[in-house]
């Protein structure tokens, strides 16, 4: 697993089926809340043109990046088609005493 | 084993490739297109990738063409499409069979009509090597001439400016961007051109072009002259469909399909630029969209039709120009909109939503910083696409979340 966990909010400052844009040492991430209510965590950037994801739309399971479309499963980082073709890196996420804390 | 060609290796083409092989299809697929080049991505060309010079943005690399079993030729036109023998022939004289056949031909920048291209000092931008001798001449110190301000022309003069160039834009209509965009979102970008020190002038007709050594000078009707050392022309673009009309397809403003893509022929499909197609969504209305997310979607929508599939082309139109550092975006078409309702977003973003005569949702224009207005024109696509007639107070609320109108 991890070696570090690193908090990044509150549990309720995402809401449901939505994202945040997370930045911590140099790097961007992106932090979304489901529809089951779980928290799970991306790469900030899309993998097509380094956009980033948090200013897209989130349905059921899938980030749509805002610029051109591409879709990922931000559960487990699946590129889901064109134009999009690279899977996104994904972290652990876990969440304490209503804080979300991203595993990297 | 089946034989399936497309004509044409932009993105339309090569999307409806992948797609074929995606699909399960088995059989040959053969990509032809003009250029050079491996099938890249255009948007860029007037944007980042101008500023940066940078090499084409591929599609897809040369390695997952040969893992999908897609043969590329590049430098190669179509001459003729022979129906009756289901075979089309190549400019090096070489023939090619097909059972179904793609015509992906995109379109061409049109012309400034009676314009000697003389010297090379007026140019049109569609492909890699355009943008790559129009960087050639911008540089810190150059005066640039765009005509035309659509978003090809404002991309491109924001583009000329970061690099240092001078601009003076020329558009022969009272304002920019008088085809689908809402006046108060042209304002902004014309105020904010104005602010970058490109100089538009607006109602200037062209009363006659010289290509010079040295320089071109553009004469208007009211007796200015403007002198630059490049001219860029960027007066809309002209379907491909030379090649359709002379085997005998129906055209009408592009080569004309049914809501599935087909063709007046029923083994030749057309999608992207160079076709035009019904649209449900506005009463059926036959359109033709040159647009990057257009030709993603007919290309891979044909590919599913040609392999026996019947969906008919339902996706709401939508498009998007990025200058400076605005971001301008836009769902469904507007005109027949009898109201409008405004959002504000902060930092300036703001959505413009047209409903029609009913209150039904028919498009959506916003602009803003960055990716400001993209969550919400996304959402606003699928209302249009749902076919809503919201509340306009909720529209207006930015509070309101879209996604909860959606799913009421």
């Amino acid at each position: 697993m991890s070696d570090t966990w690193i908090e990044v909010c509150a549990a309720d400052e995402i809401d449901e089926e939505d994202v945040i844009r997370f930045d911590h040492a140099g790097r961007t991430f992106a932090v979304y809340r489901s529809p089951e209510d779980t928290y799970h965590a991306t790469d900030g950037l899309c993998t097509h043109e380094k956009i980033h994801l948090a200013d897209g739309l989130v349905m059921d399971h899938v980030i749509e990046c805002p610029k051109h479309n591409g879709r990922f499963n931000y559960k487990t980082g699946e590129a889901k088609g064109a134009p999009v073709c690279v899977d996104l890196k994904t972290y652990p996420v876990k969440v304490e005493s209503g804080t979300v804390f991203i595993g990297l | 084993m089946a034989n399936f060609v497309i004509v044409g290796a932009g993105e339309c083409g090569a999307r409806a490739a992948f797609a074929l092989r995606g699909k399960g299809f088995d059989g040959t697929i053969t990509l032809i297109g003009s250029e050079m080049h491996l099938p890249y991505e255009r948007p860029p060309l007037s944007k980042d990738a101008l500023v940066a010079g940078a090499g084409p943005k591929l599609v897809a690399e040369q390695e997952r063409y040969a893992a999908a079993r897609i043969v590329v030729l590049t430098r190669r036109t179509v001459s003729e499409i022979e129906r009756a023998g289901k075979r089309i022939v190549l400019s090096d004289g070489t023939a090619l069979a097909y059972d179904k056949l793609l015509l992906a031909t995109g379109a061409r920048p049109r012309a400034l009509p009676g314009t000697p291209y003389a010297c090379g000092r007026v140019v049109a931008l569609r492909s890699h090597d355009d943008a790559a001798a129009i960087r050639a001449h911008l540089v810190d110190g150059s005066h640039i001439a765009i005509l035309g301000g659509g978003f090809i022309g404002l991309e491109l003069a924001a583009s000329a400016r970061k690099l240092g160039a001078t601009v003076t834009l020329v558009e022969g209509l009272p304002r920019v961007l008088t085809r689908g965009v809402p006046a108060e979102i042209a304002a902004i970008v014309a105020e904010r051109h104005a602010a970058e020190g490109v100089e538009i002038l607006c109602g200037a007709k062209v009363a006659g072009v010289e290509d010079l050594p040295g320089e071109v000078r553009i004469a208007l009707e009211d007796g200015r002259v403007v002198s630059a050392n490049l001219l860029i022309v960027g007066i809309g673009a002209v379907p491909n469909t030379e090649l359709a009309e002379a085997a005998g397809l129906a055209t009408e403003n592009g080569i004309a399909v049914d809501g599935m893509l087909r063709t007046s022929d029923p083994d030749i499909f057309a999608a992207g630029d160079c076709t035009s197609y019904p649209l449900p969504l506005y009463g059926e209305r036959r359109i033709r969209l040159e647009s990057w997310r257009n030709a993603q979607e007919q290309g891979q929508l044909a590919a599913a039709n040609m392999l026996g599939g019947a969906e008919a082309h339902s996706a709401v139109p939508w498009f998007w120009s990025d200058q400076y550092d605005m971001t301008l975006q836009i769902a469904g078409l507007a005109d027949g909109a009898a109201t409008m309702v405004r959002r504000d977003m902060g930092e300036g973003a703001f959505i413009l939503f047209h409903l029609d005569a009913e209150g039904r949702l028919i498009a959506a224009s916003g602009i803003g910083p960055g990716n400001a207005v993209a969550r919400d024109i996304r959402l606003a696509e699928m209302l249009i696409a749902a076919r809503i007639h919201p509340d306009p107070a909720e529209l207006a609320a930015p509070e309101t979340k879209l996604k909860k109108l959606l799913a009421a």
